[in-house]
């Protein structure tokens, strides 16, 4: 190992299929759904075509105190909860009066979002509206703001390295995790607490996925309706969660005896310059992403076991992924895809999925693409269906894709 | 409202916003040294106070309310 080497020690999530890690691993291998019937009122109030959606297994209100609650919107909650977890995991105890487990002024916070804080912003819009000035909370900003979720995670750890809120759509996630190596590589920092957030199931969001035509309306069969690669998949399922984990220079984590889980690699970041939700129909945006993951991570093609695919189960975008990691790594590499599994969760997507491909590699074993019961035809390369296979690759790539045309590839190996 | 009563609210009310416990609210304690209020659950506490009791608290008076003592004084004064 070199000292740019960045290594895995500490993980945090929580998701539809759990409130932790070992619950969302539990569920991704013995085919969970995370995908449930929505039965706020409003569904019915606005005639949503979507009446479905992933919501957290575990309410932010089971977790933190009250107070704490009532000072964060609920995308800062869950990044938050995520990050105790991920920095319980790796071994640090919280900061106090007599003990910083990391120098502060070498750690940092990369935690991205999709959209961070509408929920506030528009319960607060009503408030003001129907009750006026006083009744506006003083917190609103910073419970609104996009970088809420990375600071409220700074003062808790006491990160002073810098705090940054990587805004790539569903690609935000993996952005954070691709921040926290940057910061550890370009010296900045020596460790990072990186991933990302979202917790947005409200009728705007799920209206304006609805009029993008994203969204599966598979309503009377909530399990089976995210169903990535599948012949009869029909749009994204929307999710919420948070994944975090904890990013550290090798030199540091050996230091401490601090336990790997693996390394992050390499990470390709580039942009299709093509259409503001589409991806480029030559798949050059991608198949450049994976390339420069396992370039930057020393690795070649064939050193790679496995793709955690982004893969929402729209009609358009799997295949489209499918042809894009084929050209980039051949015929041999098999994907996985836990959207099948987890829903969508948008901003938290790809810290999540990182998650389950550290842990592929970790435990030699790669969770099956739940719903898959027909592979499309289209789909040139092996998913794997049915059961969790096992592995003895040394490399995965996790792949995410965002709204604007954002692509992210990180490489991650054993250790 | 007695003074007992005025005090008492107050810490609800500083329970409900900030988390602290209501037991520890008492006369001669300050919102910021010592229960550890920021300005931000500061102006809530005060909205909530003014509509438990029916004062009006400007933001130059909110200003020189240190203690849960200044306040309880102020509402008496002002109710």
């Amino acid at each position: 190992m070199t000292t740019k080497d960045v290594v895995i020690t500490g993980m945090g999530a929580t998701t539809p299929l759990g409130g932790d890690v070992a619950s969302t691993w539990d569920g991704l291998l013995n085919g969970a759904s995370g995908t449930r019937t929505i039965e706020a009122d409003w569904v019915d109030t606005y005639e949503l075509p979507s009446r479905i959606a992933a919501p957290l297994a575990v309410e932010p209100n089971e977790v933190l105190p009250r107070v704490r609650l009532r000072r964060m919107d609920r995308c800062e909650q869950i990044a938050l909860i995520a990050a105790h977890q991920a920095w319980s995991d790796a071994g640090f105890e919280l900061p106090s009066e007599d003990a910083e487990p990391v120098e502060p002024e070498r750690l940092g916070v990369a935690i991205g979002t999709g959209i961070g804080g509408p929920m506030t912003l528009l319960d607060q819009h009503e408030t003001l509206k129907s009750q006026g000035l006083r009744k506006v909370s003083p917190l609103t900003v910073p419970m609104l703001m996009p970088n809420g979720p990375a600071a409220h995670v700074s003062l808790e750890l006491r990160a002073r390295a810098g705090v940054h809120t990587p805004a790539a759509a569903c690609a935000s996630g993996s952005e954070g995790l691709a921040t926290g190596m940057d910061m550890i590589r370009s010296g900045r920092a020596d460790v990072v607490v990186a991933g990302g957030a979202e917790a947005c199931i409200h009728p705007i969001t799920v209206a304006g996925f609805a009029q993008s035509r994203t969204l599966s309306t598979r309503n009377d069969e909530p399990e089976r309706a995210s169903r990535p690669f599948d012949v009869d998949r029909d749009g994204f399922v929307m999710g919420e969660g948070a994944g975090v984990v904890v990013l550290e220079s090798a030199e540091h984590a050996a230091a401490r005896g601090a336990r790997i889980y693996g390394r992050l690699a390499g990470a390709g970041i580039t942009a299709d310059a093509y259409h503001i939700t589409g991806s480029h129909p030559d798949g050059l945006g991608q198949i450049n992403a994976i390339n420069t993951a396992i370039g930057t991570a020393g690795l070649s093609t064939t050193d790679i076991g496995h793709v955690n695919a982004h893969a929402t189960s729209t009609v358009v975008g799997d295949v489209g992924e499918a042809a894009a990691v084929r050209k980039a790594l051949g015929d041999d590499v098999v994907l996985t895809a836990p959207k099948g599994a987890l829903g969508h969760l948008v901003g938290g997507a790809g810290a999540v999925e990182s998650i389950a491909t550290i842990l592929s590699l970790y435990h030699g074993v790669i969770p099956a693409t739940r719903n898959l019961d027909n592979p499309d035809p289209k789909v040139e390369l092996e998913v794997i269906a049915g059961e969790p296979r096992e592995t003895n690759a040394t490399a995965a790539v996790n792949d995410s894709f965002g709204f604007g045309g954002h692509n992210v590839a990180l490489a991650f190996t054993r250790s | 409202m007695t003074n007992e009563e005025i005090t008492s609210g107050l810490a609800s009310i500083v329970e409900e916003v900030a988390g602290v416990d209501a037991e520890e609210v008492s006369v001669e304690k300050s919102f910021v040294d010592d229960l550890d209020i920021d300005s931000l659950s500061m102006v809530e506490i005060a909205v909530q106070a003014e509509d438990k009791f029916g004062v009006k608290i400007p933001d130059d008076e909110l200003a020189n309310l240190k203690t849960v003592g200044d306040a309880v004084d102020y509402i008496v004064k002002n109710a």
